[in-house]
């Protein structure tokens, strides 16, 4: 039963491994992708224009109130359609498919920037008032004041609920698979159909994801006690 | 044309609103009585049950809920002599009582963490009245810990609920029938993708917001006694300071 995921002949070790880290690969990209998108949507949030604020509420809203494959689907046929129709024009025929992996990426960085954005708009309300009233009162510029005392305590309160973000992204891409892309989740369903082992299969999935969450938790939680280590505690 | 098209669609689609809801609900309701056991298990249990059960929520919470799905409706079929000879097969043959096994036992795992939290913002001078007083373990428990560790643990639970809803779509991919299911079967007769997901979006956000409201609803009131008494001054004072 373990030579068919070990690496062996016929074993199927190197290949769920070689998919293991697509998986990382497209949770790392939709992730720092989504963190660009949550950035920009907490900023609009707390922006004073009230268009702006509008906007990014629904943002979060909307993703977060929607299952995370509804999402997956949408963005791959809604993108599909649209490119099939441009595809047209330009004399292509019949249905062009989007990319899986890039699709993957967007779908998730969709979906997590929804997320981070409340972190961060938490993160920034954490941030005691007088610290923005002394970088004013010193006469920063407002970039200056970003770069010096918004965005390294932002980082730093903002960090445990990012590690849950991170987290629910791994956990999305494996709903990438239904796209086609070849990640974990679909070499363990192309294994499991061809040696007609499924729990063997899904089993090794499922450990291996365990070890991806298992080893980036602690560097995350590494993470945290550094960026604590300024701070006085009990 | 178009929007008879929608409405027919919204129309065909709200037929999946009660599996999608019977779904959430029995897994949250057994998810809940599950996770209430293991979470004080957790509190007071020998290492020899407290290790398992940290190994079933470390296992649960760490793995992508369509894994489990897939490894209990696909993979136990791999023992299905065992399974016949329990006579369990009847259960697991079933795409229905899969789902529910799964989701179950994937929010009660994330439900023994929330809950555990909630244990553990219970002032320990609250329990030690509550002994002083007399009472037993188990009155002290009912009357004195649960009260105030579910208060506490309301707001992430809600979320938690939320997250079912939205992890019964991927129900659909073991053929069941529930919104996102019925949207495939639509798809694959009109060709209408985004329309079709687009208005399944709509319900399921629909569906989310009123429950969201409920749970904010219950939490207003059972927190009456963590807010300032209704006094007209000091309420327009507090309202004059926002702005």
């Amino acid at each position: 039963m373990f030579d068919l995921v070990g690496f062996g002949v016929g074993g199927w070790g190197a290949a769920l491994l070689k998919a293991a880290l697509t998986t990382f690969a497209l949770s790392v990209a939709g992730f720092l992708s989504g963190a660009v998108l949550g950035a920009l949507a907490a900023f609009a949030r707390l922006s004073g224009d009230r268009f702006a604020r509008g906007a990014a509420f629904a943002y979060s809203a909307l993703f977060r109130g929607v299952p995370d494959l509804l999402t997956i689907y949408l963005l791959y046929f809604g993108g599909s359609v649209a490119l099939t129709v441009v595809g047209g024009w330009f004399g292509a025929r019949g249905f062009i498919g989007l990319p899986a992996f890039a699709t993957g990426v967007v779908a998730l960085a969709v979906i997590s920037g929804a997320y981070q954005a409340e972190v961060y708009r938490g993160a920034f309300l954490a941030i005691h008032r007088g610290e923005l009233d002394a970088a004013r009162a010193y006469g920063m510029s407002g970039p200056t004041m970003l770069r010096r005392i918004v965005a390294p305590q932002v980082l730093r309160y903002a960090i445990p609920g990012l590690g849950n973000v991170w987290q629910l992204v791994l956990k999305d891409s494996a709903l990438v698979s239904v796209i086609g892309l070849v990640e974990l989740m679909r070499e363990a369903q192309v294994g499991a159909g061809s040696t007609r082992q499924p729990f063997v299969f899904f089993c090794s999935a499922a450990a291996l994801y365990l070890a991806i969450a298992i080893i980036t938790g602690s560097l995350f939680r590494h993470v945290e006690r550094r960026s604590l280590r300024g701070v006085r505690t009990a | 044309m178009e929007m008879a098209f929608l409405a027919d669609v919204f129309m065909q689609l709200m037929r999946g609103v009660p599996l999608t809801l019977q779904l959430a609900g029995t897994s949250v309701a057994l998810g809940l009585v599950m996770a209430l056991i293991l979470a004080i298990t957790l509190q007071s249990g020998p290492p020899l049950v407290v290790w398992p059960i940290r190994g079933y929520v470390t296992a649960f919470r760490g793995t992508p809920l369509l894994v489990q799905i897939f490894l209990i409706y696909y993979g136990l079929g791999q023992f299905r002599p065992s399974l016949q000879a329990l006579g369990l097969w009847g259960l697991f043959r079933e795409p229905y009582w899969c789902a529910i096994l799964a989701l179950t036992l994937n929010t009660a795992a994330y439900g023994t963490e929330i809950i555990r939290g909630g244990l553990q913002s219970v002032p320990f001078g609250q329990i030690e009245a509550a002994r002083a007083c007399g009472m037993s373990r188990s009155l002290v428990y009912r009357r004195v810990i649960l009260p105030i560790a579910l208060r506490q643990a309301l707001p992430s639970y809600g979320n938690e609920i939320i997250l079912m809803i939205k992890g019964t779509s991927l129900t659909s991919i073991v053929t069941l029938l529930e919104i996102t299911g019925i949207a495939q079967q639509i798809i694959s007769q009109t060709y209408r993708a985004v329309e079709v997901f687009a208005c399944a979006g709509a319900i399921y956000l629909t569906m989310n917001y009123i429950i969201a409201h409920l749970l904010a609803g219950l939490e207003h009131r059972l927190s009456a006694h963590l807010r300032a008494a209704p006094d007209f001054e000091s309420s327009v004072a507090i309202e004059g300071g926002l702005h």
